[in-house]
């Protein structure tokens, strides 16, 4: 029992193949426009792509494939989708909202009624029943969707940024509520969060461009991430080269580092180094000495970050180091300057890419 | 810095209410200088003629009949207009719309020679028993031409900008295409709907030219009440400009119903955290 | 969208203004060249009678359009200089324009009831002349469906008779006509004008109609006229008269002459009009 889809949209450049186990939930990731949400409108059934199959518990979603044509409807396919803002249906109240979804599959009055009461208590809002979507905050709103969409009995529930319109004292809220009634059902769920890739999601998926550019559990993504993006994710500096005996070229630059596997790392192979910016320091004058990475960088901006400053240098300010005001104030820094970042070898992880 | 009632930029230069009242004396006036010419002694028995009476219910039971003969052809067309996707899709709306633009005669000509005797179809009904012109189908037919463009527009604009997100959730949430419809959209353009129902009951509250070229003129039959007016006029300038006064009021009273703040239920969510429960007058006594 | 919405709304308002100037009679019909008349009355020289110039304008009854375009254009040649600028509209609707303040110099009526009406409001010059009778006549399409070959076949059930309603001159005809045949009719429509009833029968919506004479003879070939003994009953009497108001009377009179002459008698019995 699984859920597979394989979708291009020419148009778009989008081009993805996805598989999820039968209670897994899989954090989508990615840049705006890398493609996340036309997956999830393409496995609802809210866009066709031009070619591709998909198959939800061994229903064909649809079948695109060369000579074939079959497309599910969008009511018919099980696949509930809960957008970033809750769209509630305003003329109805919050208990008929709910039960929209078995009222639409049949259920009688009663019934619905019961299982609208049993999710929305679910969602702990239970005492919101009879107020109109118009009567509630946002966070309300968006934990009754919660409700509505899981009323519907989803075989795979699509979550497109749920949290990204709620203020910041409901969003946690509502982490905590889909943390568990996500547990143990199929989802999709599309954040800019790491924290919600974390919480809630048994993998991460990156997208890029409109490909999936990097997969894999959620802690190991962000641990040893392979793409630029999963590593801006996590935080850590991130430079793509090719494997030495003592690191990684990238160009012109030399890294030194370590790794961490049983056997030394295939050399001329594609790799990358990850970094954190706090194991970057700056100096104003090139230092020696070895385990050491330096190299002139030129700074393009300076911006806080915690109780610090994060120097941000190298093409299109890709690389940052954290250092603290005061430092930032002695070097007397300010962007356009050349400096050296240095960084202990023993801090840049080298693997594979 | 002018400023409005709120507090905000108002922004209209002070000339344009010079000419903005222009504008709204040039509306009223017209209707003021008619209410001045009523006979009001005679203003009852006037109004209360046999022939005014007849011709105003024959007017409002045309106009009822023709604004849901309307709302049964109009939404299915606005729907496809605002929601499908095919070719000749902008020339069928320019269609739709020509009654706007057409002198009413034109639109009884165009009717006579569809449902006339010798029409395309008046034939063919009439082989079928069905004798349209001269009765009052034909008066209702009338005023459904002039008339559906409003219910068209006004839906089609509503349904626009409704958009068809909420339609979308509806799907994935098991609802199909007659469910969505029925539960989702109608209900969310009910406003859009209304208001063009009301413009279509107005319409054809004052349709003349299609009628008196296409239906005729027949007391309690075919003569609507602008019809009526029209006859008046040549005899009793009186009884004429009485009855202008009451398909006034029923106009005035047709609009306001169409334009009255439908804003109460729509106040947007406040979206800043959760908000405590709007507190309730006890059984409601202390509203 | 909100762009959209705004352009929507401008188009209907001008789509009503459109249907408001659509139902504004506007029928006036300058006879000759654009040129407005310059000269002013005071300077003719007194005396010289058969010298006339100048403008006037002449509003006559809706039934009179051919004949009087006619005429215009006839006393137009023979007197050069002068220029007559007709309007032609429904008779009480001309009185209405005319007691309105109407910039008339003649009226020509279809009936005795809308010049006495302008009489009576002391808006003549002088008295009214009739220059034409007009009778009424059962129109009826060329192929003749329901078989009309007398009044008293209009009474027949299943045909479809339209008549003029009783407020208007052809209508009031009509009711006279009825009586004196003994004959009730049970029409399908009353219009309010006897141009609507001809085109009703044109159409071929109706069986048959009762307009003028000169109605048939204007339709040509579209409608076969079934002249009747009762119309003798109801004969419509036309007067012509110079309006108080009128700047150039020598012009006006001199029009009224030709209309009521010769040359007007011949052009409207060529149309179907009766001498009074």
């Amino acid at each position: 029992m699984t859920f597979s889809v394989q979708a291009a949209v020419a148009g778009r450049g989008f081009d993805v193949s996805l598989a999820l186990g039968p209670a897994e939930t899989v954090a989508v990731m990615g840049a705006n426009g890398a493609g996340k949400s036309t997956l999830l409108n393409v496995i609802a059934g809210l866009l066709q792509p031009d070619s591709g199959t998909a198959e939800l518990d061994g229903r064909t979603l649809f079948d695109l494939t060369e000579g074939r044509g079959e497309w599910t409807a969008p009511h018919r396919r099980g696949t509930a989708l809960l957008a970033q803002e809750p769209l509630l249906f305003p003329h109805l109240s919050v208990l008929e909202n709910v039960a929209f979804g078995p009222r639409s599959a049949g259920v009688s009055k009663q019934a619905a009624r019961e299982s609208a009461l049993k999710w929305l208590g679910e969602v702990e809002a239970t005492e919101l029943q009879s107020r109109r979507p118009a009567e509630l905050s946002g966070g309300q709103a968006q934990r009754v969707a919660v409700a509505r969409a899981l009323a519907a009995d989803p075989g795979l529930l699509l979550l497109d940024e749920p949290m990204a319109a709620l203020d910041i004292h409901a969003a946690p809220l509502l982490r905590r509520l889909l943390k568990r009634v996500l547990a143990g059902r199929r989802a999709i769920i599309i954040t800019h969060d790491v924290l919600d890739a974390l919480m809630l999601a048994d993998r991460v998926v990156i997208f890029e461009n409109g490909r999936i550019s990097e997969e894999g559990p959620t802690r190991d993504v962000l641990q040893r991430p392979r793409s630029r993006f999963a590593a801006g994710l996590a935080g850590l500096n991130f430079v793509a080269g090719h494997i030495t005996e003592h690191g990684l070229q990238a160009g012109a630059l030399n890294l030194f580092g370590h790794h961490d596997a049983a056997a030394p790392l295939p050399t001329g192979q594609p790799g990358v180094a990850v970094f954190p910016p706090s194991a970057v320091s700056v100096f104003l004058t090139e230092a020696h000495g070895s385990p050491r990475n330096s190299f002139a960088v030129t700074i393009t901006d300076l911006e806080p970050h915690g109780d610090g400053i994060r120097v941000r240098a190298g093409v299109g300010g890709q690389l940052s180091a954290d250092i603290t005001p005061a430092a930032s104030v002695d070097l007397g820094l300010a962007p356009g300057m050349q400096v050296y970042f240095v960084i202990k070898a023993g801090a840049v992880a080298i693997y594979p890419s | 810095m002018r400023q409005t009632r709120n507090g905000g930029y108002g922004g209209v230069p002070r000339w344009i209410y010079v000419l903005a009242a222009a504008g709204g004396l040039f509306v009223v006036l017209p209707l003021a200088a008619m209410v001045a010419k009523v006979n009001w002694t005679q203003f009852i028995p006037l109004v209360t003629s046999e022939a005014s009476l007849q011709a105003l219910g024959l007017s409002l039971r045309t106009s009822a009949a023709s604004t849901v003969l309307c709302i049964v052809l109009g939404v299915p067309l606005a729907l496809v207009l605002a929601r499908g996707s095919f070719p000749g899709q902008r020339f069928l709306r320019s269609l739709v719309l020509l009654p706007l633009v057409l002198p009413p005669v034109v639109g009884g000509i165009a009717l006579l020679y569809t449902f006339g005797r010798q029409g395309l179809l008046g034939r063919t009904l009439e082989v079928a028993g069905l004798q349209i012109a001269f009765s009052t189908t034909a008066v209702v037919l009338a005023q459904t031409f002039v008339a559906l463009p409003f219910l068209v527009v006004s839906l089609e604009g509503a349904l626009r900008t409704a958009g068809n997100r909420y339609e979308a959730v509806a799907a994935t949430l098991g609802a199909g295409p007659t469910t969505v419809l029925r539960r989702v959209t109608l209900p969310l353009v009910l406003p859009g709907l209304a208001s063009g129902a009301v413009l279509s009951f107005a319409r054809s509250l004052g349709e003349f030219g299609a009628t008196l070229t296409f239906a005729g003129s027949l007391q309690g039959v075919t003569r609507t009440l602008p019809l009526e007016i029209y006859l008046q006029r040549e005899t009793d300038a009186d009884a004429a400009v009485a009855l202008s006064l009451v398909l006034v009021a029923v106009a005035v009273a047709v609009v306001a119903l169409a334009y009255r703040s439908p804003r109460a239920a729509e106040r947007a969510p406040s979206g800043n955290g959760e908000r405590t429960t709007p507190a309730r007058a006890p059984g409601g006594a202390a509203r | 969208m909100s762009t959209r919405t705004h352009a929507r709304t401008v188009v209907i308002t001008a789509v009503l203004m459109l249907g408001l100037a659509a139902c504004a009679p506007a029928s006036t019909t300058p006879s000759a060249s654009q040129s407005a008349g310059s000269e002013s009355p005071a300077s003719q020289s007194p005396g010289a009678t058969g010298q006339v110039s100048g403008t006037i304008t002449v509003f006559a009854a809706a039934s009179l359009k051919a004949t009087f375009t006619q005429l215009a254009s006839d006393f137009e040649a023979k007197n050069p200089g002068t220029r007559i600028v007709l309007s032609f509209a429904g008779s009480s609707d001309l009185v209405t324009q005319i007691t309105q303040g109407a910039p008339a110099d003649v009226f020509a009526s279809a009936d005795t009831k809308n010049m006495t009406k302008l009489a009576d409001a002391k808006l003549l010059d002088g008295t009214a002349k009739d220059f034409a009778t007009n009778v009424l006549e059962i129109a009826v399409p060329p192929s003749n469906p329901a078989s009309i070959a007398s009044f008293a076949e209009l009474a027949k059930a299943g045909v479809k008779v339209v008549v003029c309603a009783s407020q208007v001159p052809c209508g009031a005809a009509a009711d006279t006509v009825e009586k004196a045949a003994g004959v009730t009719l049970a029409p399908v429509s009353e219009e309010s004008s006897v141009t609507d009833v001809l085109g009703k029968v044109t159409s071929g919506e109706a069986d048959a109609g009762l307009v003028y004479v000169t109605d048939v003879k204007g339709a040509g070939g579209k409608v076969r006229g079934i002249p009747f003994d009762e119309s003798g009953r109801a004969v419509n009497t036309y007067p012509i008269a110079t309006v108080g108001s009128s700047r150039n009377k020598e012009l006006a009179e001199a029009f009224i002459a030709m209309v009521t002459g010769a040359d007007g008698k011949k052009t409207l019995s060529e149309a179907g009009f009766g001498a009074p």
